[in-house]
């Protein structure tokens, strides 16, 4: 407790690399849950586009890092979250948040889900669709926040208030997802810089 | 329409930084660059909600949820506390996620290779929903040290993961927990990426004589703290806010 009467924040730690284990055991190579948590992000009826979803997550050295673990949080089409605070309904079995790990040897990771509608910034202007990603691995003290948005969304993005909050003008298509069509399905390209050159930009949120 | 208000700030002094070179993994995996600080709108102010439908009846009693011959080896604890934010409030109907070794050191994960022996009844993972309280409770056994390959001779003090939700997503915390007495914490690199000698000691699980079930186990009591929240001036607190 400090002077003034508050806890203080618990501090964080590295997620480590086991983190399957607690988080995604069928990963670690045993089955332990009936029902691990965060493997379908929207669920049957949400509706918008049907997307995935893939990228790696690269570290100084030029790496892969095959231990990593994303959590990705989103709105729904209409732009909605699935929480009382939310902004409105969600369609029956849309949850937004989903856990995502990387296959063992390439370090490649996917997921699918809808494409989230536009949500409003603390001012009421439009935020261009995104994804929010928090990433935790071994060597990560402090799980990183990032966003991902989506190329085809250019003039959104071209007035998002967050995008247009970063300085450098340089670094912005770091949050960007390349789109290509694949089997006739959108799929979004995003890897992830964590050192070096084209480093993503994190957020302290 | 009224904005919904913000969280606390993170408190930067209270967490490790990303770049510890004594923890050696964190040399190449840390950003070069400094975070950009972001206020927070809809997507930080909320983040998933779980129920009781998510879970099993045994997902917070590790002697069991995975035992098939037995219970597992090893010291057998009851480790429990409150989640609170900073104001003290409890943080309810959160999901804890706990995950550990065994008695031997030894993960039950095809990455880990360490010589300590699997425990074919101990399968090192669970959790569970804080009641109304903030009040969570796990059975388990108390997990060994093993060696790990950073200097060469560093070893782990006996720890457990915990990852907790909050009620939105800027909440999220992933941290590890300690055992009061083990002279291995203050020898730890990753234990010691923290600055704050007052932070490490949060860390710092208790032994609980009071909930201690005798005869059976030792209780390990583990209060885990989240970013509070701003009242809005001048608005009523009916939402606790």
């Amino acid at each position: 407790m400090d002077r003034l009467g508050y806890l203080r924040q618990t501090p964080s730690q590295t997620a480590g690399p086991y983190v399957h284990i607690g988080l995604a055991p069928g990963a670690a190579g045993f089955r332990m849950y009936d029902r691990e948590l965060g493997w379908d992000i929207a669920g049957p009826n949400a509706a918008g586009e049907r997307i995935r979803v893939e990228g790696l997550v690269i570290d100084g050295t030029g790496s892969p890092i095959k231990d990593v673990m994303l959590e990705a949080w989103q709105a729904n089409a209409a732009g909605h979250f699935a929480h009382p605070e939310g902004g409105g309904a969600v369609e029956d079995g849309f949850r937004g948040w989903g856990r995502v790990i990387t296959d063992f040897e390439t370090g490649e990771w996917g997921f699918d889900t809808v494409k989230p509608g536009p949500v409003a910034w603390r001012d009421g202007r439009m935020q261009a669709p995104h994804i929010a990603l928090w990433i935790v691995a071994r060597g990560i003290n402090f799980g990183l926040n990032t966003r991902m948005y989506f190329e085809d969304e250019a003039k959104a993005n071209a007035a998002d208030p967050v995008l247009n909050m970063i300085e450098w003008e340089n670094r912005r298509p770091t949050l960007i997802a390349k789109r290509q069509m694949r089997d006739g399905k959108p799929v979004y390209r995003f890897d992830i810089r964590i050192q070096g050159t084209g480093e993503t930009v994190f957020f302290d949120i | 329409m009224k904005r919904p208000s913000d969280y606390y700030q993170r408190d930067v002094s209270r967490h490790p930084p990303s770049f510890a070179p004594g923890y050696k993994t964190s040399v190449a995996r840390s950003p070069g660059l400094a975070l950009i600080s972001l206020e927070q709108s809809q997507g930080d102010i909320t983040g998933p909600v779980f129920g009781h439908n998510d879970l099993g009846p045994l997902d917070n009693d590790l002697l069991r949820n995975f035992a098939t011959s037995g219970d597992p080896v090893g010291e057998r604890i009851l480790l429990h506390g409150r989640v609170l934010d900073e104001d003290a409030r409890p943080v309810p109907h959160t999901l804890v996620e706990i995950w550990q070794a065994n008695a031997s050191g030894r993960y039950r994960h095809r990455k880990d290779t360490y010589l300590g022996a699997l425990d074919p009844n101990f399968g090192g993972c669970g959790r569970t929903l804080t009641d109304e309280t903030g009040y969570y409770a796990f059975r388990t056994v108390k997990p060994g040290a093993y060696p790990w390959r950073n200097h060469i001779n560093n070893w782990r003090p006996a720890h457990i993961h915990v990852s907790v939700f909050g009620r939105a997503f800027s909440q999220r915390l992933i941290t590890q927990l300690y055992f009061e007495g083990d002279p291995l914490i203050p020898l730890c690199p990753i234990v010691q990426t923290i600055p704050d000698p007052d932070a490490i000691d949060a860390l710092v699980a208790r032994l609980d004589m009071n909930a201690t079930v005798p005869l059976d186990m030792i209780a390990w009591r583990f209060d885990i703290v989240l970013r509070g929240r701003r009242s809005t001036m001048f608005e009523n607190r009916k939402e606790g806010n």
